[in-house]
């Protein structure tokens, strides 16, 4: 095992050194070094380990070697019933985890044909962009503590605090929620956690207004930042890119305009597009769209109806708690569901909804049983870093460290 | 309804004789294709001026665990003019043999092929860089077969000492 | 070392409403060279767990390491092929903070115990190597 480990390992060395770039070197023997920008490093958000030939202070060609928070998601999803499966769904991109439990339940909606309740479907449209709010949070503060602005990052923590107690009165916990259920959501969106989101957001439009004066004038951080990644609209769309990246490069396209779920086309608000295709594009793109969010959640407040939260489907859907310890159909339900799971027609479907970060899709072939026979997960980290080797290419070592906070690769979604 | 229509016209005033199945289900479009064929189809459907099928979302496999054709390869492909996603399967006999790589149609399938190989053990002939994507190069097996445990086989993966 | 989720946690643990400065340990150095404490946040896999003991085995003596999380602890809700099913196979524990992911009050608890365990440990226990 030894030996097969040595023999084995230069494989990605040789990866490095075979393929040419579009750079020529003079004199390859003097300058070049193989540098290992490895898996722990406070600036890779989170086991990314990108292997780099420097020939002085520029990239000539870099790879990046994922795998190192592999934990078999898709193994895992093949040996459970659907509903054990959201806890796992909220672990895959942990910044933002409201939005990835409602893009499973509504894939597992559309293979088994359930209807949701209206308010069910308020109450996940402002939950998923409170969640949006908090993960492009995260993805500016850490980009501008990578660039130097420690500040930065301590601002956009205090306001992601406000967001995680408002889940944790919704929900139960701050972090990673589970909150979605097959058919509706787990509980109702009362009357204080009404309040404490329009109190919230009363309070978050001038501290965003505070963070841009400080930041977006300061002249070290333009340096740092503009003309810097450049990715065209061709190149964005070859690779995959989806997400704020793509649409920092000048492709209109979003998923929530472009095939609306739940009720997204009942609500006005506007796509942010940038068309130079630098990180500055990106991190502009992100801040719009928290604003845009913040109209989301007002107008979704004013028109929530009032009625149910869970869809009355006693074969698919888990019953209430009241029914379940008085009533003896429903225990029966209950029995069955939790430990065979429901059981969706046979087929296969492809659903996707709007993540912070990209496009995340869920691909499930089901035989007729309680679990599927295999769960895809199209993750928008992974296709993202794919564009990383071809946009780190000729930039400046500490570019690097920008190029990667611009793109905002989550690396629990990236590995699965 | 005029999308799904369009797509299979199309397709079928071109490869009538290589489309196997065509199936819908939930409103989504799946289309099995013969794996000769499969290059040409992703050709046309890429440079058509009417399709224009540019953005390759996803490559994945199913393992069905049969004799024959055990094997399923599946691209999910995506286009901007006519707003639909489009599904496109086929059946391979050998994995060790493989199919062509979709690398020369669409970039992003580099790392989708990587991590096919990975997870399934399908070879793509033509592939630039045909490594393992999450598993260390040293591992023998390959994890989402039906045959591998989910627990992994001991031994397979090596921890440092205490 | 902050590989997943627990990460995030340990940040909100450092940030201003669950301050971890006032107890005396503000500063995350990035290189280990100089660190006392290794906190380990996330789960740790079988290809990630030669980096952490190659990490471990840089500090300098006398140090102590907490596992944080259930990942850690032992292989939290993922019992397959490829997670660790907890670190005290390579490592030697100190303190084990369970919950997934456990609240920032939760590892400044932590701390405290590992700040009391210091006051007890004398320097002759880390003469022999571990």
């Amino acid at each position: 095992m030894e030996e097969l480990k040595k023999e084995k390992k230069s494989k990605i060395i040789d990866a490095l050194l075979k393929n040419r770039s579009y750079l020529t070197v003079e004199d390859p023997l003097e300058n070049e070094l193989i540098l290992n920008m490895g898996p722990q490093h406070p600036a890779t958000h989170g086991v990314l380990r990108l292997v780099l030939r420097l020939d002085g202070e520029t990239v000539i060609k870099g790879i990046a070697e994922l795998g190192y928070l592999h934990r078999g998601y898709e193994k895992l999803a093949e040996n459970m019933t659907y509903l054990e499966y959201i806890p796992h769904t909220d672990r895959l991109d942990y910044t933002s985890t409201m939005c990835n439990n409602v893009a499973y339940v509504l894939a597992v909606e559309k293979l088994a044909g359930i209807e949701i309740p209206k308010r069910a479907a308020y109450i996940r449209m402002i939950v998923a962009e409170l969640s949006r709010i908090a993960g492009h949070l995260i993805a500016v503060g850490t980009f501008v503590m990578d660039v130097g602005a420690v500040t930065g990052f301590m601002w956009a923590f205090r306001e992601r605090e406000k967001i995680q107690e408002i889940f944790d009165r919704v929900a139960g916990a701050r972090f990673t929620t589970s909150y979605t259920r097959i058919g509706g959501v787990a509980s109702d969106f009362d009357d204080e956690a009404i309040a404490m989101t329009r109190k919230f957001i009363d309070e978050f439009l001038p501290a965003l207004d505070e963070f841009e004066k400080l930041i977006n004038t300061n002249k070290i951080f333009l340096d740092r930042v503009e003309g810097i990644g450049y990715l065209s609209k061709e190149d964005a769309i070859e690779l995959g890119v989806t997400g704020p990246n793509l649409r920092g490069s000048g492709v209109e396209y979003d998923v929530r305009k472009a095939k609306p779920y739940l009720c997204y086309d009942e609500i006005d608000f506007k796509v942010p597009v940038y068309y130079e295709g630098d990180c500055l594009a990106r991190y502009f793109v992100r801040l719009d769209e928290m604003r845009e969010s913040c109209k989301i959640i007002l107008q979704c407040l004013e028109k929530m109806p009032p009625g149910p939260i869970l869809a009355n489907d006693p074969k698919k859907v888990l019953p209430g708690k009241t029914e379940i310890y008085t009533r003896m159909e429903e225990l029966i339900h209950d029995f069955m569901l939790v430990n065979f799971g429901m059981n969706p027609p046979e087929g296969d479907i492809f659903f996707s909804a709007e993540n912070p970060k990209g496009e995340l899709g869920f691909y499930i072939v089901s035989q007729g049983k309680g679990f599927p026979y295999k769960l895809k997960i199209r993750s928008p980290s992974f296709c993202n870093l794919q564009a990383l080797e071809k946009i780190i290419q000729g930039a400046m070592i500490s570019d690097v460290v920008a190029i990667i906070g611009s793109l905002d690769p989550v690396m629990g979604e990236a590995d699965k | 309804m005029n999308v799904k229509i369009l797509i299979i016209e199309k397709l079928k005033e071109n490869f009538s004789e290589s489309i196997e199945k065509i199936e819908e289900y939930r409103d989504d479009l799946s289309i099995s294709i013969n794996s000769e064929k499969l290059l040409q189809v992703c050709n046309f459907l890429k440079s058509d001026p009417e399709l224009q099928f540019i953005m390759c979302k996803d490559i994945t496999a199913i393992d069905w665990a049969k004799k024959d054709y055990r094997f399923e390869v599946v691209y999910h492909i995506y286009s901007f003019k006519l707003n639909y996603t489009l599904r496109l399967k086929t059946k391979i006999k050998d994995p060790d043999e493989g199919i062509e790589s979709a690398y020369s149609v669409w970039q992003s399938a580099n790392w989708y092929e990587r991590e096919t190989y990975d997870m399934y053990g399908i070879k793509f002939k033509n592939h630039p860089d045909l490594r393992r994507m999450y598993m260390p190069e040293y591992f023998e097996y390959y994890p989402l077969r039906k045959d591998f445990p989910l627990l992994g086989i001991p031994g397979s993966l090596p921890l440092p000492k205490k | 070392m902050g590989i997943s989720c627990c990460a995030i946690e340990m940040m909100s643990a450092v940030d201003p409403k669950y301050d971890m400065s006032r107890f005396g340990s503000e500063v995350m150095r990035f290189t280990p060279r100089q660190c006392d404490l290794m906190i380990v946040a996330g789960t740790v896999t079988y290809k990630m767990s030669h980096v952490v003991r190659k990490i471990y085995d840089q500090m300098p003596d006398p140090k102590w390491v907490i596992a944080m999380g259930v990942c850690t602890s032992t292989g939290g809700m993922y019992r397959t092929y490829s997670v660790v099913q907890g670190i005290d196979q390579f490592l030697p524990v100190d303190v084990y903070v369970s919950g997934c992911p456990p609240r920032p009050e939760n590892l400044i608890n932590a701390l405290l115990e590992i700040q009391k365990k210091v006051e007890k440990t004398k320097a002759r226990d880390f003469q022999d190597a571990r």
